[in-house]
C-alpha cells in the first residue's frame, strides 16, 4: 500500500518540479478485487492494484489540475508541466480562492473525527476465501433450486491531500461487499450490504433472504397501476432519496439548478422527517476531509421536514456571502463538503444519516398495519423526470409484493414509477430504525425503510 | 512490450493457465469545460498499467497491476492464475471459447488533426465564446460547455499468438442552457445532452459541429419553453429526431441483444433480457422497414464503438441485428459465442482500461436509414398529427429491457404536416417489441447521423464505455405520451 511517508516524499519532489504560486496534491487508490459469480458459477474474478496523484497548480487566479498513476521523477515533472499549462494559459478568476493552511480553519470546535474504518481481516482476504463465502451463497441457492448471481468485493484503498500552505491529511479505510440475486423461474430476490469490516457481512443470511424473496415472489400477478401505500426497503429508499443531496449545496443555488432555490427555511417535507450529514456516524464511511483538504463538519440538511443548511465548500460560501441569497440559505460557511478543484458541482452531503423516528416500526410491523399496500425490495434504473419538482422515474425489481389485510399476499409484476420525491418524504407514515444500506443508484447512506402514502406507480411491465 | 507479454505469458502457462492474454494500455485524456464565464474544468490525466487473464482449471482469472517491470508483471500474472483457481472452486462447467484465428495487426482510428495537437487557449476561446452566445439570451441563468479528448494505445497479445497494437482517438464536445423561473428548471442542449456529439475521429468533428453557430437558438429556445404548453396526455402518433432515437436504440435494441445478459451472466445489477435464445430468428422485433446492425467496422464510420479489434483480439464485425423487423443476431464475445453455438465470436468484448475485465458492450448499434429519399421536413409534411421528441432528458427502462420510458427537452407539436407549437416537459412511454413494430416511416441516408453515447455504465466493478448509435428521424404510430407528469 502507498503510505502517507510515501506520499509526502513524492509530494515534496512535485514541488520541486513546479514553478507555480501553489500546489496542492490529491492521492488515491490502492488494492481492490471482486469475485463475480451467475448461474451458480464464478464466472468473473479480478483484482486490481493502482495509486495515482492529482496536481493542481495555481498562477494568481488561475488553477488546472493533471494526473498520473506513475511516480518516477520523469512522470512527476511531466504531470507538472500539464497541469501548469492547462492553468498559465486562461484568464484569472478573481473568485479563485488561494488553497488552504492548517491554521486557517477556524472551525476547530464543529468539525469531526471519524472512528478507524480499517480492518486487517479485510484487507488480507484472499481470492479462496472469498470462493469459500461464494461457494455457500450457491449452496442456499441450490437447496431452494434457484440460480444465483452476485459479487463478493474488498478493498484497502488510501485518499490523501498536501497542499503548499503546509495542509496534509491522509485516511486509509477498508471494504467489503456482497451482492446477491436469487432467480427462480418467473421471479427474483435480492439483497446487498457492506462495511468497512467483513466480519459484519454473512453471505449466508443475505443469500436466504434474497431467496425468500424469489420464491415468495413466484408467480407474480398483474395488477393495476396507480396510487398504492408502499413499504420501501432501505434500499429503495436509498436510490430514490439519493437524487435530492446534490442540490444540498451552495454552488447548486447560486447556478439556480437546485429543487432547493427560494425553499430553503420553509417545510418541504413532513415533520417526521430530519436529515444529517455526519461522516462521523458509526454507520458511514469515507474520509473526514473534502477535496480541498478541509475537515467534515457534522451539518443538519433537514430538520422535522423544513430544509435548514446547505454544505459549503470554501469557494461556494464566500460567493454566496456576497450573493443575492446571503440572507435566505441560513448559515453560511465552509462545512468540508467541497470536491477537488476545478469542478462544476461545488460541494455536497455524501455521508447522509437519517433521524431515527420516535416510534420505530420494523418492517414487519409496518406490513401488519397495512390494508392494502406494495413491498418493494428494490427500484432500478432511477432518473429524474422533472428537476424543480424532483419527479423521478423508476422499476421496481427483485422481489415486489402484494399487501392485504396486514400479510404479504403474493408476488406482483413489476411497476415503473413517476414520483415526486418532495411528495413522497412528505407522505411517509412510518419509518424503522436507520440502517447502513447500500443500493445501485446512489452512494451508501443510513436510511430507514420507509411506509409511504400514495406513490405513484403509472405502468406496470410484462414480468 | 513483447518481452513484457512473454513474461506474462510465460508466467500464466508454467502455473497452469490454459489460455492466457496480455493487455497493456497507456491512456491519455483532456476536459475542458466553461462555466457562466468561467473555467469550470481544466484537467489532463494519463494512466498506464497492465493485465492478464487467464484460463485455469477451466475458470476465469483476472489481475491488473499500474507496474510494467519484469518482476511485477510476472507477479501479476501469477495472481491471476491464483485467481482463476479460486474461481475454479465454484463451477458448473469448464469455459470454452470458440477459436480465433491469430493475428499480427495494427490498427488506429483515421483522424485528420490530433485533437492534443489544438492549443488549450483556443479551446478555452471557442468555449467562452459557446458561453457568452447563450448567456445574451435574457432569462438563460446557466450555460454550460464542455470539451474532451481521449487517447487509448493499446497492445493486445494472447498466448495463441494474436499480437495487435490499437490506438483510439476520441473527441467530444456540447454545451447546455439552463432557464430556472417561476417553480421550473428547463434546459437545452446541443448537438445532444450529457455532453453533446463523440465520436472517435480528430479534432475535425470540433468544426463540423458548428457550436457557436447554433448557441443563440440554443439558449432562446431554453427560455421560450417556461412558456410553452405542457405536453399533453394520450396516444399519439410521434417522431423521434436522430439523437433520441440512437439512445431509443440503446436502451430497447443494444442492451437487450448483449448474450451475456441473455445468458444471465449480468443477473445481479445490469439485469437479463426479454430476448431468450428461442427468440433468434423467430421474434418480429419490429416492423419491415426495421433494420439494425452491429457495426464496429471503420467503413460504419467514426463511432465510438468503431475499432480494429476487440479486447480479445477479434476483428471487427458487422453483425444483423435486426432485418426487415426480424430479430437475427446477439452481441458476443468468444466464450458466450460458444455457449449457444456460434462459430464465432461478433467481436465485441471492450474494457475501461488496463484494470478492467474486459465485457461484452455494443459496439456501433445502428438503424439502417430508409431506401426512399425522406428528410425530417418530408417526414413532418407527410403527417397530420404528431409530437416531435428533440434531444433526452430522462430515460429509463426495465431490467429486462422491455417496458421503458423517455422524456426529452423540448417537444413540437405538427398539425397538418407543420411544426405549429413548442411543448415543454414531453414524455412517451411503450414496450419495445410494440414500439418498434409500430414505426411506418424513416428518413434516408442524408438526415443519419452517427451519434455517440459516452457514458454506458455496465459490470461490476461498473465500467463506462462509448457506444456509438446511427440514426435518422423516424416516425411511430400509436405511442403513449405524457404518463411522466401522469399523477404527479
Amino acid at each position: 500500500m502507498l503510505t502517507h511517508d510515501q506520499a509526502a516524499d513524492i509530494f515534496s519532489r512535485i514541488k520541486k518540479h513546479s514553478s507555480a504560486d501553489e500546489v496542492e496534491c490529491l492521492f488515491y487508490g490502492g488494492r481492490s478485487a471482486l469475485t463475480r459469480f451467475a448461474n451458480n458459477t464464478i464466472h468473473q474474478n479480478m483484482a486490481e492494484e493502482n495509486y495515482g496523484v492529482s496536481v493542481r497548480t495555481v498562477f494568481g487566479g488561475r488553477t488546472a489540475r493533471a494526473t498520473t498513476n506513475k511516480f518516477d521523477n520523469q512522470s512527476l515533472s511531466k504531470v507538472v508541466k500539464a497541469s501548469e499549462d492547462l492553468a498559465r494559459v486562461q484568464a484569472p478568476d478573481a473568485d479563485l480562492l488561494p488553497v488552504p493552511s492548517t491554521g486557517e480553519d477556524a472551525r476547530a470546535p464543529k468539525i469531526i473525527s471519524v472512528p478507524s474504518r480499517h480492518f486487517s481481516e479485510t484487507a488480507a482476504l484472499t481470492p479462496a476465501q472469498r470462493s469459500e463465502s461464494v461457494g455457500k451463497i450457491v449452496s442456499v441457492a441450490q437447496k431452494h433450486k434457484l440460480t444465483t448471481a452476485g459479487i463478493f468485493s474488498s478493498s484497502e484503498t488510501v485518499e490523501g491531500i498536501f497542499n503548499s500552505r503546509g495542509l496534509n491529511d491522509w485516511h486509509a479505510q477498508t471494504s467489503a461487499e456482497i451482492s446477491i440475486t436469487m432467480l427462480a423461474f418467473d421471479s427474483s430476490g435480492w439483497q446487498k450490504a457492506n462495511s468497512p469490516d467483513a466480519a459484519n457481512l454473512s453471505a449466508e443470511r443475505l443469500a436466504e433472504i434474497a431467496a425468500s424473496k424469489a420464491a415468495e415472489s413466484a408467480a407474480p400477478r398483474e395488477i393495476a397501476p396507480g396510487k398504492y401505500t408502499v413499504i420501501l426497503e432501505p434500499a429503495a429508499v436509498l436510490d430514490t432519496v439519493g437524487f435530492a443531496f446534490f442540490d444540498f449545496g451552495g454552488l447548486p443555488i447560486l447556478d439556480q439548478r437546485s429543487f432547493l432555490s427560494n425553499r430553503i427555511g420553509t417545510r418541504l417535507f413532513g415533520e417526521n422527517i430530519s436529515i444529517w450529514d455526519d461522516a462521523a456516524h458509526p454507520l458511514q464511511s469515507g474520509s473526514p476531509f473534502d477535496g480541498e483538504g478541509m475537515r467534515r463538519e457534522k451539518v443538519q440538511l433537514i430538520e422535522n421536514g423544513v430544509v435548514k443548511r446547505l454544505v459549503y465548500a470554501r469557494a461556494s460560501a464566500e460567493k454566496m456571502k456576497k450573493s443575492e441569497h446571503a440572507d435566505k440559505v441560513g448559515p453560511i460557511e465552509a462545512t468540508g463538503h467541497g470536491f477537488p478543484i476545478p469542478n462544476e458541482m461545488g460541494e455536497a452531503p455524501m455521508n447522509i444519516v437519517f433521524e431515527g423516528p420516535r416510534d420505530p416500526r420494523t418492517v414487519e410491523q409496518m406490513i401488519a398495519s397495512t390494508g392494502r399496500g406494495i413491498l418493494v425490495t428494490r427500484l432500478w434504473y432511477i432518473r429524474e423526470v422533472d428537476p424543480y419538482e424532483k419527479i423521478l422515474t423508476g422499476m421496481t425489481r427483485d422481489g415486489t409484493f402484494l399487501v392485504e389485510n396486514g400479510k404479504v399476499v403474493c408476488g406482483v409484476r413489476n411497476f415503473r414509477f413517476n414520483q415526486s420525491l418532495i411528495d413522497m418524504l412528505s407522505n411517509v407514515e412510518q419509518m424503522s430504525t436507520p440502517v447502513r444500506t447500500s443500493g445501485e443508484e446512489s452512494f451508501d447512506m443510513v436510511v430507514p425503510a420507509m411506509k409511504v402514502r400514495e406513490f405513484n406507480f403509472t405502468e406496470v411491465t410484462k414480468f | 512490450m513483447k518481452d513484457l507479454a512473454s513474461w506474462a505469458l510465460n508466467t500464466a502457462a508454467q502455473r497452469g493457465a490454459t489460455y492466457a492474454d496480455v493487455r497493456v494500455v497507456n491512456d491519455r485524456g483532456r476536459a475542458l469545460a466553461t462555466k457562466n464565464g468561467k473555467i469550470g474544468n481544466a484537467s489532463d490525466s494519463q494512466s498506464q498499467g497492465m493485465s492478464v487473464r487467464a484460463i485455469v482449471d477451466g475458470a476465469w482469472g483476472f489481475a491488473s497491476s499500474a507496474e510494467l517491470g519484469r518482476m511485477s508483471t510476472e507477479a501479476t500474472a501469477a495472481r491471476a492464475v491464483e485467481i482463476a483457481k479460486a474461481s475454479a472452486q465454484v463451477k458448473q462447467a469448464d469455459v470454452s471459447l470458440v477459436s480465433e484465428k491469430a493475428v499480427k495487426s495494427e490498427w488506429t482510428t483515421p483522424f485528420k488533426i490530433d485533437p492534443f495537437s489544438i492549443s488549450v487557449e483556443r479551446n478555452l476561446t471557442l468555449l467562452m465564446k459557446i458561453d457568452a452566445e447563450l448567456r445574451s439570451v435574457k432569462g438563460v441563468t446557466l450555460a454550460e460547455a464542455n470539451m474532451n479528448f481521449r487517447r487509448e494505445e493499446q497492445w493486445f497479445f494472447s498466448s495463441e499468438g494474436t499480437e495487435i497494437h490499437q490506438t483510439k482517438i476520441t473527441t467530444g464536445a456540447g454545451y447546455v442552457a439552463y432557464a430556472f423561473a417561476g417553480s421550473e428548471i428547463q434546459k437545452r442542449s446541443y448537438p445532444n445532452s450529457f455532453g453533446g456529439q463523440w465520436q472517435n475521429k480528430g479534432y475535425e468533428l470540433i468544426d463540423e459541429l458548428k457550436l457557436v453557430e447554433n448557441a443563440r437558438r440554443i439558449g432562446e429556445e431554453a427560455v421560450a419553453l417556461h412558456s410553452a404548453p405542457q405536453c399533453p396526455e394520450g396516444t399519439f402518433d410521434i417522431i423521434l429526431e436522430s439523437s433520441q432515437l440512437g439512445l431509443q436504440i440503446h436502451e430497447s435494441v443494444g442492451h437487450p441483444i448483449e448474450l451475456d445478459r441473455v445468458l444471465g451472466m449480468e443477473a445481479n445489477f445490469a439485469g437479463t433480457s426479454f430476448l431468450t435464445l428461442e427468440r433468434l430468428r423467430t421474434l418480429k422485433y419490429g416492423s419491415e422497414l426495421v433494420n439494425v446492425v452491429a457495426d464496429a467496422r471503420q467503413e460504419h464510420g467514426p463511432g465510438l464503438g468503431t475499432f480494429g479489434f476487440d479486447d480479445e483480439g477479434v476483428a471487427a464485425q458487422c453483425t444483423p441485428i435486426i432485418t426487415n423487423g426480424l430479430f437475427t443476431g446477439y452481441l458476443s464475445s468468444r466464450e458466450t459465442a460458444a455457449l449457444i453455438g456460434l462459430d464465432r465470436s461478433g467481436g465485441t468484448l471492450r474494457a475501461e482500461s488496463w484494470n478492467r475485465l474486459p465485457i461484452i458492450r455494443m459496439t456501433n448499434i445502428s438503424i439502417l436509414p430508409g431506401e426512399k429519399p425522406l428528410t425530417l421536413e418530408q417526414l413532418i409534411s407527410s403527417t397530420d398529427h404528431a409530437i416531435l421528441f428533440q434531444t433526452n432528458r430522462s430515460w429509463s427502462i426495465d431490467d429486462k429491457r422491455y417496458n421503458f420510458q423517455f422524456g426529452t427537452e423540448v417537444g413540437w407539436e405538427i398539425k397538418n404536416g407543420k411544426r405549429v407549437r413548442m411543448l415543454k416537459n414531453p414524455s412517451y412511454s411503450g414496450f419495445t417489441t410494440g414500439f418498434w413494430n409500430s414505426m411506418d416511416a424513416i428518413c434516408s441516408q442524408d438526415e443519419w447521423t452517427l451519434w455517440g453515447t459516452p457514458n454506458c455504465g455496465k459490470g461490476q466493478p461498473q465500467q463506462v464505455m462509448g457506444t456509438g448509435h446511427g440514426a435518422a428521424p423516424a416516425r411511430f404510430r400509436g405511442v403513449k405520451v405524457g404518463s411522466a407528469y401522469k399523477g404527479t
